[in-house]
């Protein structure tokens, strides 16, 4: 295990399994309830008898806590103990706001963690929670997002982008435009809200050679989360050991560890050696786990007569915590979806006292490419062309931000074959042309794209056991997207075995290290390793190798190194009904056509991109996080009130794939699936509730009201 | 853990004397509304007195001195009553709210009592670290001002914009209904337009019930004017949300004439909106959509809307002319 990996370029393998409709190798224990997730262990995997840690959160947005009486919280029946700034473990490193928490009385953002009980039961834990008496100084607070408030220029934009770009003269394009779309966007804040709650079961253990913090997660990276704590806790970060077997969903909200990992942490080293169990509840996910920000996006596209652009200008105002800045990339995918000569776009942030807005699936692409293809919608209109020509027309030979060449963009193709499978064509030109008994109908589309990627810092073991069977381990997560089954199915075809001779191993820090179950690059990440160890393991040990033979490397090929523009492309066509009288909107078809590169396995596959569809749509009708800027946090803040689809929304939705394989990004041929069926769902929805009603929406949700004229 | 005694009542007088001698004391239904208030802190009760398995009776057709009504024993859970074939031929606006209402789990789970005495869900009633006048008297109402979609249009107050939340109430407030009580002094039939009341300036109180009266039935009168009505629940998402507005209505037509009408609205007041000037509008009128409009116009002509709110008006108008409409198509066909 300590051997170096070994450097190794795979080479594209030899499809059996991949491609197949392998069924999840986990769904028995899934079903049957045998599944363990992060707060589900106990004595048989070291946790015996477990305190519960229940999370105090500020009542204030900002200011200073001045007393923290614990006197009836502690005094409380099984109550262990109470902790708060002052009494808390100190962390060896405090830079991350976020996640320094109990170190200090500052309170940034309403909701944030200013005490923690520990019990002996959930209920004491959670009845002394509510005794415990925090007084604050008071200070005034900034809680709303307006164009006007978002100044401040990040130096990047979410993960490392350029925070503006500028090619061309933009306004003298617009200028001599002969039609020029100018309109503002607006997205709400939205929750990713996950089945699973954020939970964490912590254990600080002494072994032979000193400290170590046993962690059971419910995260998308575990060794992002050993990387980000360890520091924090003055340890190397092979002294935290993170498993994460199962988890119950992320949606990025899970990408890196929040405030309530370092409490579980901290209670845990505070009541060495008993474990502690900490789960944050719905109410407090609102506050501690993340969020994607609201945006405004003020558009300007011109064109000639024939639609074709001669300047894009995308501007987002959005916000970040003043204790935490994140920015979201929202005109990012607008630098690169369509050609234009001239072409500008700037991000600007609020700073705000709120909680700190994180990954949210398809970070910048969502709400960016929202506006952009409402924005592209109204053009078509404005030049009286049908929305699928109008993009066909605007198809960049290449990457219009770098020139380089694009690896197989099919979008031409996926609207081709979209709006076929959908019935496009003989849709009326005009707007609010059909009512079919009380509900006015329309059909529209929208373009999707995401970037494809592959992160560094993976390597895979193979390992010979006996019987012909192999055992394939690395540290990545399935966090219910079918990780396990893909990467079964990848492994097995790259030993040229079957998939039940692989017994494979993810989800522990123990394992070889694994990216971020994260920017939809799990499956090419973690795949591309497999087959890298997997066919160095064959050149070294040969096809009969004895039980124990083992390698382990890491893949020496990087396509993101090279001069070419890999992307993922997509064609989403809606139908919307909007009822006449009552202004409801229902969307009784949802469709998409993906250029993915090549499906591993079409059960899961289908699932990502009908459940980004489902999630697309939710966020077009539904959801909204609504942030009271009297008190600083959102009061939607439960699954009654923060709405999303439930069953009845979501009627006929389907998803199709191009077949293809893209050879030069991942020797299995895939790039990834699980951000892109998000990406224009909520425009295509947009763009046909206008067809429906002739009522242009540019802020979503797109609820009932907008159809009655009374907002 | 913050201990609260449990006591399965064996009577519905030693229930009523639990609770009505105990300020602390409350009375446990299906429990999927009080209990979720113990766990948000909303309700610290010392005392649940749980009266679902009394002898309340089921769904029963009975002769009052007016005519048949349809009894409805106070723990008659919401699934059984929208399922009895009386109320859905006989009642079918009643079915139909209660099919509106919630999910299939809570409606097994709901009593008919514990539903007509939910409470609102205004989002700040729920979140303890914010005022709330109807949660703690005299702390503000932070729903004024704040969000707002759900807000009251009718009859609120300063101290409260809160609206009432049940679907069935609506329903029975269309239907004349009487709610049957047991209380210290004895049993009490109040008229569902009596039960819920508005805010005024003690918005701490729903009801014009007292501390401890316990909801033992409800009639409904089995009158033919029921036969013919709906039920009409606007929401955005398409199942498992409360009402932005609804209408229950019943219709009685004489060739275009309305005979009689019942109209009750949910979603904006604090209780069940029986819209009796409305109904006056349109008895003895041809029924058309400008009279329907009209009518609607003068029931809402004290409302008193915001930028959060304003939409009510047209969807409230919208939605009262498509379920009368849709009555009267379904009367001719
Ligand atoms: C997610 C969610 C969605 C919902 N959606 C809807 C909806 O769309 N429409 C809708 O109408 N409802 C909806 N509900 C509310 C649901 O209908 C109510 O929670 C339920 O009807 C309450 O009945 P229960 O028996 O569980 O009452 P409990 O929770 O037991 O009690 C509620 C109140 O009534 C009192 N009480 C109970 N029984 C009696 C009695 N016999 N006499 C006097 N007082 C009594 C209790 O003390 C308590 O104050 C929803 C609830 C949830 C959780």
């Amino acid at each position: 295990m300590t051997a170096d990996p070994v450097q190794h370029t795979p080479t594209p393998i030899r499809v059996r399994s991949v491609g197949t409709r392998l069924e999840r190798v986990d769904g028995l224990e899934k079903v049957t309830g045998r599944a363990g997730y992060a707060v589900e262990h106990g004595a048989d995997d070291g946790f015996d008898g477990a305190l519960v840690a229940w999370l105090v959160t500020s009542t204030v947005a900002r200011g200073r806590v001045t007393s923290v009486d614990t006197a009836a919280a502690a005094a409380h029946d099984g109550v262990v103990a109470v902790l708060d700034h002052t009494s808390a473990p100190r962390l060896a490193d405090t830079d991350d706001g976020e996640l320094a928490i109990l170190q200090d009385p500052q309170v940034h953002f309403r909701g944030q963690v200013v005490a923690l009980v520990l019990a002996e039961t959930a209920e004491s834990a959670r009845e002394a929670a509510s005794l415990v008496e925090v007084s604050y100084d008071v200070e005034e607070h900034e809680a709303e997002l307006t164009e006007e408030a978002a100044t401040y220029r990040p130096d990047s934009v979410n993960p490392a982008f350029d925070t503006d770009s500028d090619t061309g003269d933009v306004d003298a394009a617009l200028a001599e435009a002969a039609v020029v779309v100018d309109e503002e966007y607006r997205t709400p804040h939205e929750h990713n809200n996950p089945m699973e709650p954020h939970a964490t079961t912590a254990v600080w253990r002494s072994d032979g050679d000193g400290e170590v913090l046993d962690l059971v997660d419910s995260t998308q990276a575990v060794h992002g989360v050993a990387s980000t704590l360890a520091p924090m806790l003055g340890l190397e970060q092979d002294q935290v050991r993170v498993r994460a077997p199962y988890v119950g969903g992320g949606f990025g909200s899970k990408g890196q560890p929040h405030a309530h990992v370092v409490a579980a942490a901290l209670a845990a080293r505070h009541v060495s050696p008993r474990p502690v169990r900490l789960a944050v509840t719905r109410q407090q996910m609102f506050a501690l786990t993340g969020y994607r920000t609201a945006t405004i996006s003020r558009m300007r596209l011109g064109a000639d007569a024939d639609g074709r652009l001669t300047a894009i200008e995308h501007r987002v105002f959005e916000q970040s915590s003043k204790v935490k800045e994140f920015a979201e990339q929202t005109a990012v995918p607008t630098r690169m979806l369509y050609a234009a000569p001239n072409r500008r776009t700037s991000h600007r942030l609020a700073m705000l006292d709120v909680a700190v807005p994180s990954w949210m699936r398809a970070p910048g692409e969502m709400p960016g490419v929202f506006a952009h293809e409402v924005a592209m919608d109204e053009l078509a209109q404005a030049c009286g062309l049908d929305p699928v020509e109008l993009r066909l027309r605007n198809e960049p030979d290449v990457d219009p931000e770098t020139g380089n060449p694009w690896n197989n963009r099919r979008l031409p193709e996926c609207l081709h074959r979209g709006a076929e499978r959908f019935g496009w064509a003989g849709r009326p030109a005009e707007a609010r042309a059909t009512l079919e008994g009380d509900w006015w109908v329309g059909t529209g589309m929208a373009a999707a794209t995401y970037p494809a990627y592959r992160q560094g810092g993976n390597a895979a073991r193979v390992t010979a056991l006996d019987g012909g069977r192999y055992a394939v381990a690395i540290g990545a997560v399935d966090i219910g997207t079918g990780a396990r089954t893909v990467l079964t199915q990848i492994a097995a075809d790259a030993l040229e075995v079957g998939t039940d001779a692989v017994d494979l191993e993810v989800g522990d820090t123990r394992l070889p290290s694994a990216s971020v179950a994260g920017g939809s690059s799990g499956t090419a990440s973690w795949g591309s390793t497999i087959v890298a160890a997997a066919q160095a393991f064959r050149e070294r040990h040969g096809d009969d190798p004895g039980a124990g033979a083992e390698v382990l490397a890491e893949a020496a090929d990087d396509p993101l190194g090279t001069d070419v523009a890999f992307h993922s492309f997509g064609a989403v066509f809606a139908e919307a009904r909007v009822h006449r009288r009552t202004g409801e909107v229902r969307v009784p078809r949802l469709f998409g056509v993906y250029s993915v590169g090549r499906v591993v396995n079409p059960v899961t596959a289908h699932s990502q991109l009908v459940g980004g569809l489902v999630m697309g749509l939710s966020a077009a009708l539904f959801e909204e996080s609504w942030r009271d800027a009297r008190f600083g946090h959102v009061v939607t803040q439960d699954l009654a009130s923060y709405h999303v689809a439930a069953h009845a929304d979501v009627r006929d939705v389907d998803a199709e794939w191009l077949e293809e394989s893209d050879d030069a990004f991942s020797p299995m041929g895939a790039r990834g699936i699980g951000e892109i069926g998000i990406v224009g769902t909520a425009a295509a929805v947009v763009n046909a509730a206008h067809h429906a009603t002739g009522v242009r929406v540019r802020s979503l949700p797109v609820t009932a009201d907008h159809f009655l004229g009374g907002r | 853990m913050r201990a609260a005694e449990y006591v399965r009542a064996s009577s519905a007088e030693e229930a009523v004397g639990l609770v009505a001698g105990n300020p602390d004391a409350a009375f446990l239904g299906g429990g999927t509304n009080l209990v979720d208030h113990l766990k948000l802190g909303v309700a610290r009760p010392d005392l649940l007195v749980d009266v679902r398995r009394l002898p309340f009776g089921g769904v029963e057709q009975q002769d009052g001195p007016d005519g048949p009504v349809l009894r409805i024993g106070a723990g008659v859970p919401n699934s059984d009553l929208a399922a009895d074939p009386v109320v859905r031929g006989r009642l079918p606006v009643l079915a139909r709210a209660l099919l509106a209402g919630a999910s299939g789990q809570i409606r097994h789970q709901a009593t008919t009592g514990g539903n007509l005495l939910q409470r609102t869900r205004c989002v700040y009633f729920q979140d303890v670290t914010t005022p709330c006048n109807k949660r703690e008297p005299g702390s503000g109402c932070s729903a004024a001002g704040g969000y707002g979609r759900y807000n009251a249009i009718l009859g609120a107050s300063e101290t409260c914009v809160a609206t009432h939340p049940s679907d069935l109430a609506v329903a029975l407030a269309a239907l004349d209904a009487v709610v049957v009580t047991l209380g210290t002094d004895g049993e009490r039939r109040v008229p569902m337009a009596d039960l819920h009341r508005l805010p005024e300036d003690a918005p701490e109180r729903d009801t014009t019930l007292a501390h401890g009266e316990l909801v033992t039935a409800v009639e409904v009168p089995l009158t033919d004017v029921a036969r013919r009505s709906t039920y009409t629940k606007v929401r955005d998402r398409a199942s498992y949300a409360f009402a932005l507005v609804s209408v229950a209505a019943a219709l009685d037509l004489d060739g275009d004439t309305v005979r009689e009408v019942r109209l009750a609205w949910g979603g904006v007041a604090h209780k069940p909106w029986r819209a009796r000037r409305a109904e006056e509008a349109l008895t003895g009128a041809v029924l058309d959509e400008a009279g329907i409009e009209a009518a609607v116009a003068a029931e809402l002509s004290d409302a008193v809307t915001d930028d959060q709110t304003a939409y009510k008006v047209p969807m409230l108008t919208g939605a009262t002319v498509q379920t009368l409409l849709d009555l009267a198509a379904e009367e001719t066909a």
